[in-house]
């Protein structure tokens, strides 16, 4: 028939083939997408995250079917679904535990990208893309902790918007229209909800898809930072340090889901709560406007940046305002900025450290929790080393990386504890080696005795 | 020349080096402009749909509450507006040692604006020295501060402790009129709202004052 496409498939494939592009979108994403051939399980995670994603859809399409949007009706529809919904209690459980699993899975996909510099030229929309997964992600999870409508989601709902109020002018009335009320209410609850379960899971399933896609035209990463591209290339014309992702891929990815779904099926079952970690006490007893239990933090996805916004106090707005003239002294001297930057920036940490102590520490608070998010965005601009994989760069950079990793998990520990003195000492200590890992990046990651990088990926088959 | 005569023609092939038609990007620009305006015209309803309704609004009347019957040193906690409002009757003591937290408070005279009334700018920030009253919502991120009303050390507390409240989720500290402690995360005082006495002073109702009537 005239106007028909010719294509290699025949029956129904080919029938399908000459009207959507089938075959040739499995092939450019699956079969013939050539994966560099020496990836390790740090590589599980992205596909672990994509799983995580439909769990948590499948799971939550079911907890709509019984769940309630309403003040007087939240808290009860979720012991109703625990105790009288069949399957309820796991279908529910999946969700609350997938919840931090997806978190887990996404700060060790980050951190994978961080150690081999996956962020790096070409790759830095793929990493733009993850950053917004990443917000998305955050987003989701504080909607979420909101409908079980418990103490803890009412009171953690309460500090989060009124995080907006610190900013100066515009904040009161701001933070007044993200919860439609005077204080936390139904009409809070709602709008929550909606976002939950429609507008963020939407704009996230676009954005995966953006990243993917993004990733799949400038090819992976691997752990050795050398582009396969530039390797030698079969008959073919594909690079011979690759491998199709189908089957190869396909099949390894399978062992981390196995493994992965042991964990995650013995959390379900032993630990739902983790101690308080995955489910807090607190939000089993029905939110109360009138009193904040004794103690609240977020979840512990939250803390790392939650203890950031409590380390800042009027204080310490002295050491940021100071570290910020110091910056603009030694950019101004020795920085090696060009032209109008060399006035243009140290002028504007000057008159950020002027503003560092007018305006309220409050509103800084709210900056350094959103600035430590913020600031990742920027990661690939921020490296300057000459090589891409942690396996090259000098020794003391990983001396660096685990001092970064391990100021992460004290500051994620210190959010989940009451404020005293001490603690907040280590927070604000832990607040200033996470900015400066970033901000002193662009000094810090072109320094030192790098070894040599190979010409093609080095690989020792099992 | 119009692009448009050399289409009609059919037979002279368009020339995609020939620079744009001015007369059609100006009615390209003006269209978007006109479609632009209209985008954001729809957006102004969705957008303001989210703000407070009517009911949430009108839902702030005044409460009337009874303190003839709180003792000496006891508290009692009302609903206003959806928030916590502490109602304290301070014993003589207790107001005696305000003056003695002065030099640790951020704002001892409350000369901030916004948060004191002009009948509570005073050494009690209250209109009767015994009856304390105040939004018990901590101007750092709205939790709801716990009484630690009675003096002596405790921990978590600064030394010596005249009795206030401590927010349970930054550490913010008051004292029993409201003040907060200096280098702590919260700004302001605790909100004194709009308040009056009965005239036989059995009664407050809080929500409306001389300026705030019902």
């Amino acid at each position: 028939m005239a106007g028909d496409k010719t294509v290699e498939t025949t029956g129904l494939l080919g029938w399908i083939d000459r009207r959507f592009p089938l075959t040739s979108l499995f092939k450019e994403h699956m079969s013939e997408y050539y994966a560099p051939k020496n990836f390790n399980f740090w590589y599980f995670f992205g596909s672990l995250a994509l799983l995580v994603l439909v769990i948590q859809i499948v799971t939550g399409i079911f907890l709509v079917m019984n769940y309630k949007p309403d003040g007087q009706l939240a808290f009860d529809s979720v012991e109703y679904i625990m105790r009288e919904v069949p399957w309820g209690w796991l279908i529910r459980y999946m969700h609350s535990t997938g919840a931090s699993m997806f978190f887990v899975v996404v700060y060790l996909h980050m951190l994978r990208g961080l150690f081999y510099g996956s962020y790096r030229k070409p790759r830095e929309l793929v990493w733009i893309f993850g950053m917004a997964i990443f917000l998305c992600l955050m987003g989701e999870a504080f909607m979420g902790y909101l409908l079980p409508w418990g103490q803890m989601s009412y009171w953690g709902a309460q500090v989060i918007v009124n995080l907006f109020s610190a900013i100066p002018f515009i904040g009161p009335e701001l933070s007044l229209w993200i919860r439609g009320d005077y204080v936390v209410s139904d009409a809070t609850l709602n709008r929550f909800f909606a976002f939950h379960v429609i507008a963020i899971p939407l704009v996230l399933l676009g954005l995966v898809v953006a990243h993917i896609i993004a990733l799949h035209e400038v090819g992976s990463n691997n752990p050795d930072g050398v582009e396969i591209k530039e390797g030698p290339k079969d008959a073919n014309g594909h690079p011979i340090d690759g491998i199709p992702f189908h089957p190869y891929y396909s099949v390894h990815d399978i062992v981390g889901v196995a493994g992965f779904l042991i964990v995650f099926a013995a959390i379900i079952f032993f630990a739902p709560e983790m101690g308080g970690y995955f489910l807090e006490f607190n939000n089993f007893l029905p939110a109360d406007s009138l009193k904040t239990p004794p103690h609240i933090a977020p979840v512990w996805y939250f803390t790392p940046f939650y203890s950031m916004l409590r380390a800042i106090t009027a204080d310490f707005t002295w050491v940021l305002a100071v570290c910020s003239v110091l910056g603009a002294i030694a950019l101004f001297f020795r920085g090696g900025l060009r032209g109008s930057w060399r006035i243009a920036v140290p002028v504007i940490l000057v008159v950020l450290a002027v503003l560092l102590r007018v305006i309220d520490a409050k509103f800084w608070g709210v900056v350094a929790m959103g600035g430590s998010v913020v600031i990742l965005f920027f990661l690939p601009w921020l490296d300057k080393s000459p090589v891409r994989s942690i396996r090259y760069r000098p020794t003391w950079h990983k001396y660096l990386y685990a001092i970064f990793i391990v100021t992460f998990l004290i500051l994620g520990y210190l959010g989940t504890q009451a404020p005293n003195a001490t603690f907040n000492l280590m927070s604000q200590i832990g607040t200033l080696i996470y900015l400066g890992f970033f901000l002193l990046m662009p000094f810090w990651s072109r320094r030192g005795t790098f070894k040599p990088v190979p010409e093609r990926i080095v690989f020792h088959a099992h | 020349m119009s692009q448009d005569t050399l289409q009609a023609g059919g037979s002279v092939p368009l020339d995609s080096n020939q620079p744009s038609d001015p007369s059609r990007r100006f009615w390209v620009t003006t269209a978007c402009a006109v479609g632009g305006v209209a985008g954001v015209a729809t957006a102004i309803p969705f957008v303001g749909s989210l703000a407070p309704s009517d009911r949430a609004r009108a839902a702030g009347a005044p409460v009337e509450v009874d303190v003839s019957g709180i003792a000496p040193g006891e508290m009692r906690t009302v609903e206003w507006r959806g928030k916590p409002v502490w109602i304290l009757r301070r014993t003589p003591d207790q107001l005696k040692d305000l003056k003695l937290v002065d030099s640790e408070l951020a704002d001892p005279n409350s000369d901030r604006p916004g948060f004191t009334p002009p009948y509570a700018k005073n050494e009690w920030r209250s209109r009767k020295p015994e009856y304390f009253v105040a939004v018990g919502i901590c101007t750092h991120l709205g939790c709801s501060p716990t009484p630690h009303l009675a003096a002596g050390d405790g921990p978590g507390l600064p030394s010596p402790w005249e009795g206030g409240f401590v927010c349970p989720c930054h550490g913010s500290i008051f004292d029993l009129a409201g003040r907060v402690y200096k280098n702590k995360p919260a700004p302001d005082n605790l909100e004194i709202p709009p308040y009056e006495f009965s005239s036989d002073g059995s009664h407050i109702t809080i929500g409306i004052d001389e300026e705030n009537k019902a």
